[in-house]
């Protein structure tokens, strides 16, 4: 019996051995990586992507996928840029606006999903092109933002001991981890998150309203989109419609090398959070060496994502062959027999 | 003949209308747009234009259309490109000769496919992230190739790719419509396109009529590889360069938006090469229309995600009853008049 | 022991539910008393799915009533008739196997405190509640760890939970092994102790007689009766199912074996099987003969099938084809030997929905031929006319697609497609069902041509009385493994249903 604990835990056991390793690689290679400033470092650097890789957690738990979070995070920079300098709003207000337009986005894609009946990927992409081409409309070059309070919250930070430092940025990442942890695993909604990346139709024969479940996870999803590209305009100081072009690819990434299966129904923000940090120490890692490109790293992450995928895959084919029985492809699959759904009941109308 | 054309044609219809729609537009903001002018042997004008720069994207379409109608998605098509331009243009700097270049170029994108093949038909992973693995690695690999400058090349074959003229047209163009000419005899000329159209709609049965499901699966994969690769090199030849980072890049929504706006369901069965060629053209038409029009380029985006929009509401199970409920209302509306009358 | 004046819990009266093109229930009654296990029992398309979808609230009814305590009910979903007291438990289970069996018991009700699902209380809550069903086991586990027969004893303890009244159960032991069994059992009979009313399905005979009070039995979308199943002996039940008096001469005139010309052997198979799929069979697949297959539901039948065509491959046995031994490792493999197959459920395996019927007609013969050599359109259109003609398939032309055929043009212009082939061996699982009366005479007409123009033919089919009359020989299955071999002058629709209904121990049920 306790086999089946493998689908659950080793992906995320194979996950904290990765990051482990290449830590260790790292460490003897090169000391002052061990230190506290690098740590800082990284999580400031990565902090955009990690609150990402929070939103899309909840997303691909779901059973879903969102590739337009990077589009609306340069949405969110470039609006943001455009109400604090040219609107003169304070920061504040101009947080609460893009926040609340990213959740309206968001529930807007969740419940075009549910509605038409569409693939999360196509609808996802649409959605993209909608807020790319929306941020290049307000515009196509960078906006810096010279607000004095906005100059103040970027530079915010607790010093560590050894030099470095928490910034802001950084503990907001932190802060969305718990926060995303908290949702998933600690409440109705996020049970039901679960149950709906586990299997649609039965959740739905559970009781589970999956509309308003689908809405809700994309309006988070695109929530925390909308927060990543605060957390950007605060770490570059302005607003930049291309910002973010590609970091949904490595959002998913890092959800999948935290172990989430893509399939949905499994998975968790802690892994998410070390996928983060693990593309981060890859990064850092190759800008320390000096000799070897920034390229190497998408192919590492490229790397990565095949073997995490592989092995997830190699699990399921496992654990399906040793576990229930089950017919052979042409059988009458019990699944055809006794699911009571009217679509599959009913023949189909001419 | 002429009735099987007609036949295309009618089913063609409603991509037809928005390219004469798209083309309307491009006439309006540019009155100059249909004439055609030879010059050095060599044809100019608005229409020439469109074909010519949307060959790379036709090419495309012409092999993520066999991807879609099989129930799957290519995502690394743009990467492939990348990849392609950047192993041509490092071939010649090394000192291959170009036919060589242009056969290794044209071998990576089929080995690429390949990998994407192996991965959905043999590791049965969905089509989307199989083909996410490479979507994600495949510009670092390009960049590798290319030390992440951009590759610039002085060979004169290589070039002519994107800038010599065959019978009057850009060289580009010929190559993408005589690709899709290719794909499409292979297609109807051979029992592919109904293996195709099977395994898409059906694969158990499909498997059970005796087809190899697999072998099928693989080979669409394959064929959008080479595409790619091929658009790869014009993308290359044409900035006598290989730009990893750029090449190619968002270019696999435009084929994916070019096949469904060409009528294929994203829910596999039934597809057309023609009308994905078609579906091409007027996303092109539209870039030109808004270039012309003195619109800010970056208008597209937000207009080629409202035409999907349009085509996903109509394609939408949902939308269907309530389709038909409206025709049958206007059916009706009509009898009631003629029988007044 | 049930007494026939038990408190009446579910009256359903008249049910109808129609599809397009036919009646799935027709004028269907039920009676579920309180303190009762009640059997549903019926061939495929029988109507007991769509029975059970009615008073779940999966589809709604078309005609008719269900009255709860008396009280009437219209479920529009699963929460309805949950609400009203009506719970159901699949065969295959409906539950969530990435949760923890605590979280699937209390799904979309879980304690909370302070907002936050109170895991502790709740694990506690589910461990105490799966003991009354007789399960010490940690609540707190993931749904997967656990085996089949645990996760539906869960689903059980769940419906029972959500709603006390009825409880109904779609072929719940159909992956059980025997102890497992048993312990499902006990259960049921403590909870119909405890009063609730309970509507087994299942197509293991043995298991109603041991389980169930009463028996409601469905055919073709009506109700045959309903008995209490004390005083239904078992052949007259198995009759009922089949719709065949055991004791009436057939009606169907039966040419003796002996008048054909004994065709040459084509397909022998020697033990044939596979682990957990079907127990090793023989059969002998002769050039104009037929070898039927009967055996209800579940029998073993279907899957004899996929071993000889290639869609499962044996792990034990051999199969000799034209005296050479062979292994089918695909479909494709039996096609290449001159095999054919017309599998049961022409929806999902048979049919391309979306093609047009001559696509659907050329599909196999095309790909005999492969992918290069492709039939000519003219080829393609010749092909299709002839055998629309040929098979008289109702359409106005080829071109149509293939789903806007009836059934019973449908299953024509499937064995339209394998006739193209021009196959030595067709295998028909259940060829007749869902097929109106009219074109099933003609279906089997046809069956019986292609046999006397010395076709070898294997064709499994629970209407016994046609098995009995163009069989030359009838490959009986019950509990997934081979029950008996009948030939010649021993082929009797009698026989076969008394094979059918013979218990474990072998004793004719009669």
């Amino acid at each position: 019996m306790g086999r089946f604990m493998n689908t659950r835990t080793l992906p995320l056991l194979a996950t904290v051995v990765v990051f482990v390793l290449i830590y260790a690689v790292c460490a003897v290679q090169y000391p002052a990586m061990l230190g506290l400033r690098v740590i800082g470092n990284l999580l400031t650097d990565n902090a955009f992507l990690g609150i990402l890789a929070v939103g899309m957690t909840v997303v691909v738990v779901a059973g879903g996928i969102d590739l337009s979070v990077g589009a609306v995070m340069g949405l969110t920079t470039v609006a943001l840029a455009r109400l604090i300098e040219g609107a003169g709003l304070p920061p504040a207000l101009a947080f609460a606006l893009v926040l609340t337009g990213g959740a309206l986005f968001g529930a807007g894609i969740g419940a075009a999903i549910h509605v038409l009946k569409a693939p999360a990927f196509i609808v996802t992409l649409t959605a993209m092109f909608l807020a790319r081409g929306c941020a290049l409309l307000i515009s196509t070059d960078s906006i810096p933002i010279h607000d004095a309070g906005y100059d103040a919250l970027a530079g915010a930070a607790l010093a560590l001991p050894g030099g470095g430092r928490l910034t802001l940025v950084a503990g907001i990442m932190l802060l969305t981890f718990l926060a995303g942890g908290v949702l998933l695993h600690g409440t109705r909604f996020g049970a039901r998150v679960f149950a709906l990346g586990g299997n649609a139709h039965f959740a739905q024969l559970m009781g589970i309203d999956t509309r308003s479940t689908t809405i809700l996870v994309h309006a988070f999803c695109s929530l925390m989109a909308a927060l990543a590209g605060i957390v950007f305009s605060l770490y570059t100081r302005s607003g930049y419609a291309l910002t973010g072009t590609g970091v949904e690819l490595d959002a998913i990434a890092a959800v999948v090398i935290g172990g989430t299966l893509l399939t949905g129904g499994v998975g968790g923000v802690a892994g998410s959070f070390i996928g983060v940090l693990i593309q981060g120490l890859i990064l850092t890692w190759i800008t320390f060496d000096g000799t070897l490109s920034s390229w190497w790293t998408k192919i590492a992450i490229g790397a990565l994502l095949f073997a995490f995928i592989a092995v997830q895959r190699l699990i399921l084919v496992a654990s399906a062959r040793y576990g229930r029985s089950g017919a052979g492809p042409a059988a009458p699959s019990p699944s055809t027999r006794s699911r009571p759904s009217p679509s599959a009941a009913a023949p189909s109308a001419p | 003949m002429s009735a099987f054309l007609l036949a295309r044609l009618k089913a063609a219809r409603p991509q037809l209308a928005l390219l004469i729609l798209a083309l309307l537009v491009n006439v309006i903001v540019a009155p100059g747009f249909l004439d055609l002018r030879l010059q050095d042997g060599r044809l100019f004008g608005g229409l020439v234009d469109i074909l010519n720069r949307g060959a790379p994207v036709v090419l495309l379409a012409v092999g993520m259309a066999p991807v879609i109608a099989t129930r799957g998605i290519d995502l690394s098509v743009g990467v492939i490109m990348a990849i392609s331009g950047a192993v041509a243009a490092a071939g010649v700097n090394a000192g291959l000769a170009w036919p060589a270049a242009i056969l290794a170029s044209l071998a990576t994108g089929l080995v690429c496919g390949l990998w994407n093949g192996l991965l959905v038909a043999v590791f049965r992973l969905q089509p989307i992230v199989a083909t996410l693995i490479l979507m994600v690695a495949g510009r670092g690999i390009a960049q590798l190739i290319t030390e992440g400058r951009i590759l610039t090349f002085t060979e004169p074959h290589l070039i002519a790719i994107a800038g010599s003229t065959l019978a009057t047209l850009p060289l580009p163009v010929v190559l993408a419509l005589a690709a899709a000419g290719l794909t499409g005899l292979l297609v109807r000329a051979t029992a592919l396109g109904l293996f195709v159209e099977a395994v898409g709609t059906n694969p158990r049965s499909s498997r059970l009529a005796g087809i190899h499901t697999n072998l099928v699966l693989g080979a669409v994969y394959v064929w959008s590889g080479l595409m790619a690769a091929l658009a790869g090199l014009i993308a290359a030849a044409d900035i006598k360069g290989a730009d990893a980072n750029n090449a190619g890049l968002w270019l696999e929504l435009d084929a994916i938006l070019a096949v469904v706006i060409g009528g294929t369901s994203l829910y596999g069965g039934r597809f057309s090469i023609g009308r994905s060629v078609l579906g091409a053209l007027v996303l092109q038409a539209m870039r030109t229309a808004i270039l012309r029009a003195g619109l800010p380029p970056e208008l597209n985006l937000v207009l080629m995600a409202l035409v999907v929009a349009a085509v996903l509401t109509q394609q939408s199970p949902a939308f269907r009853p309530l389709a038909q409920s409206l025709a049958g209302r206007l059916m009706a509306r009509r009898k009631n008049k003629e029988a007044q009358a | 022991m049930a007494i026939p004046d038990n408190r009446v819990v579910v009256a359903a009266r008249g049910l109808t539910r129609q599809y397009p093109g036919v009646k799935a229930l027709d004028g269907v009654d039920l009676t579920l008393r309180a303190g009762e296990i009640h059997a549903l029992l019926g061939e495929n398309g029988a109507g007991k799915s769509t029975l059970i979808n009615l008073l779940t609230g999966a589809q709604r009814r078309d005609g008719g009533t269900i009255t709860v305590d008396g009280v009437e009910i219209d479920p529009d979903g699963p929460g309805g008739a949950v609400r009203a007291g009506i719970a159901a438990v699949y065969q295959e289970i409906t539950l969530l196997p990435n949760l923890s069996v605590a979280q699937n018991l209390y799904l979309g009700r879980e304690p909370t405190r302070w907002g936050l699902v109170h895991r502790a209380r709740m694990n506690r809550e589910g461990g105490a509640l799966l003991r009354r069903f007789g399960l010490n086991i940690d609540a707190s586990r993931p749904l997967s760890d656990f085996s089949t027969a645990v996760q539906q004893l869960i689903a059980i303890a769940r419906a029972v939970d959500l709603s006390a009244k009825v409880l109904i159960l779609d072929e719940p032991t159909a992956s059980l092994d025997t102890a497992e069994v048993q312990t499902l059992f006990t259960l049921l009979r403590s909870l119909r102790d405890q009063g609730l009313a309970i509507v087994f399905v299942t197509h293991f005979l043995d298991q109603v007689y041991a389980l169930t009070d009463r028996i409601t039995v469905l055919r073709n979308g009506r109700l045959v009766g309903e008995r209490l199943t004390a005083d239904l002996p078992r052949l007259e039940l198995v009759a009922m199912m089949l719709g065949k008096a055991p004791t009436a001469e057939s009606h169907l005139s039966r040419r003796p074996a002996s008048a054909r010309p004994a065709g040459a052997p084509l397909v022998r198979a020697e033990g044939l099987g596979r682990r957990r799929l079907v127990g090793a069979f023989d059969a002998e697949l002769r050039s104009g003969a037929v070898l039927g297959a009967a055996g209800l539901l579940g029998s073993g039948r279907t899957e004899t099938a996929l071993l000889l065509f290639g869609v499962e491959t044996a792990d034990e046995g051999q199969l000799v084809v034209d005296g050479k031994p062979v292994t089918l490792r695909s479909p494709r493999d039996a096609i290449r030997l001159g095999f054919g197959f017309c599998p049961e459920d022409r929806k999902l395996d048979g049919i391309v929905a979306g093609l047009s019927i001559r696509e659907n007609i050329v599909l196999a013969l095309q790909a005999k031929r492969g992918w290069w050599r492709r039939l000519s359109t003219a080829q393609q259109h010749e092909l299709a006319d002839r055998y629309i003609k040929l098979l008289d398939i109702r359409t106005p032309d080829a071109e149509k697609p293939i789903q806007l055929l009836s059934g019973g043009n449908q299953q024509k212009a499937l064995l339209a497609r394998w006739l193209a082939t021009a196959p030595r061996l067709l295998i028909l699982d259940e060829p007749t069902r869902g097929i109106d009366v009219g074109a099933h005479a003609e279906i089997v007409r046809l069956l019986e041509d292609l046999r006397d123009r010395g076709m070898a033919l294997y064709v499994i089919s629970s209407e016994i009385e046609e098995v009995a009359a163009y069989s030359d020989q009838v490959l009986v299955m019950r509990d997934r493994a081979p029950a008996g071999l009948l030939e010649g002058e021993a082929i009797t629709p009698a026989a076969i249903v008394n094979a059918i209904a013979a218990d474990h121990h072998g004793r004719g049920a009669a």
